[in-house]
């Protein structure tokens, strides 16, 4: 949990994801569509991963990954992530970092 | 046939034959409406399975009716019962009466269950049909995958979608019409604000339908074989795209104010993205699942470790298709959210009959008329 807090305070856009995962890739993708470049921390090739992934769950998302965070705050998974875009509120997010 | 053991019988209770009279022929009607009911099975020579049960029955409730018989009566002298208090004989007369009626019901019923049965094996040997048919219209290649769960037996899960699915399409075209008579007829926009969001709801729940459906058979909802023919030439990862319904509205908007017109076209915008990004990640997913199934047949003895990942891979294409579901709804509340109550109910209407259009264009197309081979 500790290097989450410390992850997303440094850096204004962070994703966790696994390498595995292609939804996460897919929202990577979109974040470059929009002009950002997220910080993205692979969480099955980081030694404290497991930890990770499970202080991820418990901050509530369906998924652990992908979990976004925008200037420290968690905005959510996929679900949220599309949702905030299309009602276009993602974008005033992220303007500090594009 | 049946009748013989009952007259017998008959014959055994009353040992003077001459003493048949009208009435006691009256009691042979219901009687012989029972033989109607085998006789109607018997008769079309069709050597069915229902007729031993029939005759099965039949042979349990004569035994029936002859306790009955005899329970009915005192066992003495059978001349005193002729000899005739009239009750007895009415009373008689009733008691054979229930008792034919009775018969005849039983048998009604066992035909009808044997009915019902019938016409499920029919639906089931239909649908078997069905797709064996579009199997054989679409196997250009022969391809393994789309084998699996067409040619075997039909997955109960998927069969209850294909139903539901059926009532969903009925429903559309109801609310199509309402809808299109309501613009006609000029209702209040509150009137129409519930059409607009019963039309909203219906799209909802085919989400929550697809949704179970992809959790039993993500491939058959990737398939889109549940749609017709030329619906499904516009498949993008189990449905519509997003896009699509944009374009398909688009020409009905023309009263848009300014700050509409700006919001449609960043929703146009941000749909677009994000469905690329989504197409982008099912590229990846193919790409990745390819090279899975490939290195475990290079591989020997390397197979057992490789297949936990190509069945995460299979796992994450039902995330994939609720997450293009997500998508379809969120863009459809997006539209709406924008939209005055007429407005939507317009688009609303323009959607359906586009989709509408789309399903009789399938059925002209499997239709038309073809030069023999």
């Amino acid at each position: 949990m500790d290097k989450i807090t410390r992850l997303v305070s440094e850096k204004g856009v962070v994703i966790f994801s696994k390498s595995s995962c292609c939804l996460c890739y897919a929202v990577i993708i979109l974040f470059q569509e929009l002009g950002v470049n997220p910080v993205v921390c692979e969480i099955d090739q980081d030694p404290e991963g497991r930890e990770m992934e499970k202080a991820l769950t418990r901050l509530g998302c369906n998924a652990p990954v992908p979990a976004v965070f925008i200037a420290g705050k968690l905005v959510g998974s996929t679900n949220e992530v599309m949702s905030l875009h299309l009602s276009g509120s993602l974008i005033p997010l992220l303007k500090p970092y594009q | 046939m049946e009748l013989h053991p009952i007259m017998s019988s008959k014959g055994m209770n009353s040992p003077s034959a001459q003493f048949v009279t009208p009435s006691r022929l009256g009691i042979y009607e219901p009687i012989h409406q029972l033989g109607t009911w085998g006789g109607n099975i018997k008769s079309n020579g069709n050597p069915s399975t229902s007729t031993p049960m029939i005759v099965e029955v039949d042979t349990k409730l004569d035994t029936q009716s002859e306790d009955t018989s005899h329970g009915t009566f005192p066992p003495s002298n059978k001349y005193e019962q002729e000899a005739s208090k009239p009750v007895d004989k009415i009373q008689r007369r009733l008691a054979q009466n229930r008792e034919a009626a009775r018969k005849s019901r039983l048998r009604k019923k066992a035909y009808v269950q044997q009915l019902e049965s019938s016409r499920l094996k029919l639906v089931q040997l239909e649908q078997e049909l069905e797709r064996d048919r579009q199997q054989g219209l679409y196997m250009g290649g022969g391809v393994e995958g789309s084998q699996i769960g067409f040619s075997g037996p039909v997955n109960s899960g998927i069969a209850a979608f294909e139903m539901e699915y059926g009532h969903w399409v009925e429903e559309q075209n109801r609310q199509i019409c309402e809808l299109r008579s309501a613009l006609q007829a000029h209702i209040s926009d509150i009137e129409l604000h519930i059409l607009v969001e019963g039309g909203m709801s219906h799209y909802f729940e085919l989400f929550r339908l697809k949704s179970a459906a992809a959790k039993d058979d993500v491939f058959y909802v990737m398939s889109g074989m549940w749609k017709t023919a030329a619906e499904r030439f516009f498949f993008w990862i189990g449905g519509f795209r997003p896009s699509e319904l944009l374009k398909v509205l688009h020409p009905h908007l023309d009263t848009l104010t300014d700050s509409q017109f700006m919001d449609v076209n960043n929703l146009r915008q941000s749909c677009q993205q994000a469905e690329d990004a989504l197409s982008q990640g099912m590229d990846k997913l193919q790409s990745t699942l390819a090279d899975t199934v490939a290195a475990g047949q290079l591989v020997e003895g390397g197979c057992i470790p490789r297949i936990p990942t190509a069945m995460e891979k299979l796992e994450a294409l039902v995330s994939f298709v609720n997450q293009a579901d997500h998508l379809r709804q969120e863009t459809l509340q997006q539209m709406f959210r924008i939209l005055t109550t007429r407005q939507a109910a317009r688009g609303l209407l323009a959607l359906g009959e586009y989709f509408q259009r789309l399903r009789a264009l399938s059925s002209i197309w499997a239709t038309r008329p073809r030069e023999p081979a």
